[in-house]
């Protein structure tokens, strides 16, 4: 049966991995591509980078990252951040990204969903929803988290897979960059309204997090971005806790 | 010289890096002469099955093609494995390269589609160089599986039914999966391929 899958997400802007750069063994730190790589070899199920270049330079160098990347990395990787036309879509996609993430500009327009999946199939749209709870249940927040649209969370997630979202990428605004753990109760509460694979993401600070969003939700796959960038763990160490919590996971390492 | 069959049907250049990376020429054509001329040919693909053979079959390559699978190492890749068999049931009745007797229909399983993940591979007795990848988990991507005699199957994975990894028929082999996505194991039997036809 299908493992959960474990995947570490890179920050680039203007083309450098931003947050943590506490790798010794790169030749340039900071360098996305060499990140990945490293990632891929420490037995990442997948790779994730977010776009987060304020100019059309850094843009482009996006694509040609994604290149270069697909020259280098072996495992699917997606890619988010900046996406809003389906050429931008049809960009990312041309030169090597297995999948292409869309938040804002998904919201401003769900058509942009369905285009996208209509063209080149669900498997490689991502709809990110970045949610925060207030009284009445969760909102889409856009901008970063920072501008509540409003919109109900879950309902946005039901018209997202049925616009044609092949997956998707969870973040709690509330838990995200607090480190006590991914938001169990939102994570449930979407995989429960749609039949695609959702991602959790946000407030993962120890490899138990992990295990823990695995055995109480039926969330397909977890992110993380700090842990794995500052240091603190490998993958290796998350999917060997992962394991012993008796989460089915892929071996790192091959034969 | 392995040659990949450029064919409007997704992405090759994945395909095409994982061969790079092993160390050999690789050339994407749908020219016939030089799928001729090439060691091995690789037909990869993305998309349904319907658009797959009507884009083969307006460039001329389906007899070719068929023809080069008695020469040569002939691989197919997810759509492109499909491909080789007889019949195929996506969007439509579609006759394929029947290359490998059997049809491609869509999986069924109590669980989501499409098959999407790292699924773990289980070996078919006598295939001695696939042996290491017993329990190795592979990345799939895929909606439609094929319908074979057991003969044929090299491979297979569990999703809630049993769905053909790896078949073989002769010199042709045919991966579900993405090897060119699925790590060092994928690197791995895209190199026990090229062994196994040496």
């Amino acid at each position: 049966m299908i493992v959960k899958r474990i995947i570490p997400c890179l920050d680039v802007k203007e083309g450098k991995v931003v947050k943590g750069t506490n790798f010794v063994s790169l030749r340039e730190l900071g360098d996305p591509v060499e990140m990945a790589s490293l990632y891929s070899k420490e037995g990442a199920d997948e790779i994730i980078f977010l776009d987060i270049s304020a100019t059309n330079e850094g843009r482009q160098t996006m694509v040609d990252i994604v290149r270069e990347t697909a020259e280098n990395v072996f495992v699917p990787f997606t890619v988010g951040g900046g996406v809003r036309t389906i050429d931008d879509v049809t960009r990312l996609l041309k030169a090597g990204a297995d999948k292409v993430g869309m938040n804002s500009a998904a919201v401003a327009n769900p058509n942009l969903i369905a285009e996208s999946s209509n063209r080149f199939g669900a498997q490689c749209i991502v709809v990110a929803i970045d949610a925060k709870k207030f009284n009445d249940g969760w909102h889409v927040m856009t901008h970063g988290g920072s501008k509540d649209t409003g919109i109900d969370a879950i309902e946005w997630a039901k018209t997202a897979e049925q616009k044609g979202a092949g997956e998707i990428l969870l973040t709690s605004v509330d838990t995200d960059g607090v480190k006590d753990g991914f938001d169990i109760e939102l994570t449930q509460a979407v995989v429960d309204a749609v039949r695609i694979p959702v991602i959790a993401s946000g407030g993962c600070g120890e490899p138990e997090h992990f295990s823990e969003v695995f055995e109480k939700t039926d969330v397909s796959a977890a992110l993380a971005a700090s842990i794995f960038h500052e240091g603190t763990f490998s993958i290796k160490q998350v999917k060997q806790s992962c394991a012993q919590q008796g989460v089915d996971i892929r071996e790192a390492g091959l034969l | 010289m392995i040659a990949i069959v450029d064919y409007g049907m997704g992405n090759v250049a994945s395909v095409s890096n994982a061969f790079k990376r092993l160390g050999h020429d690789v050339t994407l054509t749908d020219n016939v002469e030089k799928l001729k001329q090439a060691t091995h040919i690789i037909l990869p693909g993305v998309g349904s099955f319907q658009a797959a053979m009507e884009e083969i079959r307006e460039r001329g390559l389906k007899e070719p093609l068929q023809q080069l699978a008695k020469e040569k190492p002939f691989l197919g890749i997810c759509l492109g494995m499909q491909l080789l068999f007889t019949t195929g049931f996506e969007n439509g009745v579609t006759e394929g390269l029947d290359i490998i007797p059997g049809t491609v229909e869509q999986i069924d399983t109590p669980y989501l589609l499409p098959h999407i993940g790292w699924n773990a591979l289980t070996i078919k007795e006598g295939h001695t160089a696939f042996l290491p990848f017993q329990d190795k988990h592979v990345y799939f991507v895929h909606t439609f599986e094929a319908r074979t005699e057991a003969n044929y199957l090299v491979a297979t994975t569990d999703y809630g039914t049993e769905i053909p990894g790896i078949v073989q028929n002769g010199y042709v082999y045919g991966i579900q999966f993405h090897p060119e996505k699925s790590g060092e194991v994928g690197v791995e039997i895209l190199k026990a391929f090229l062994k196994t036809t040496e």
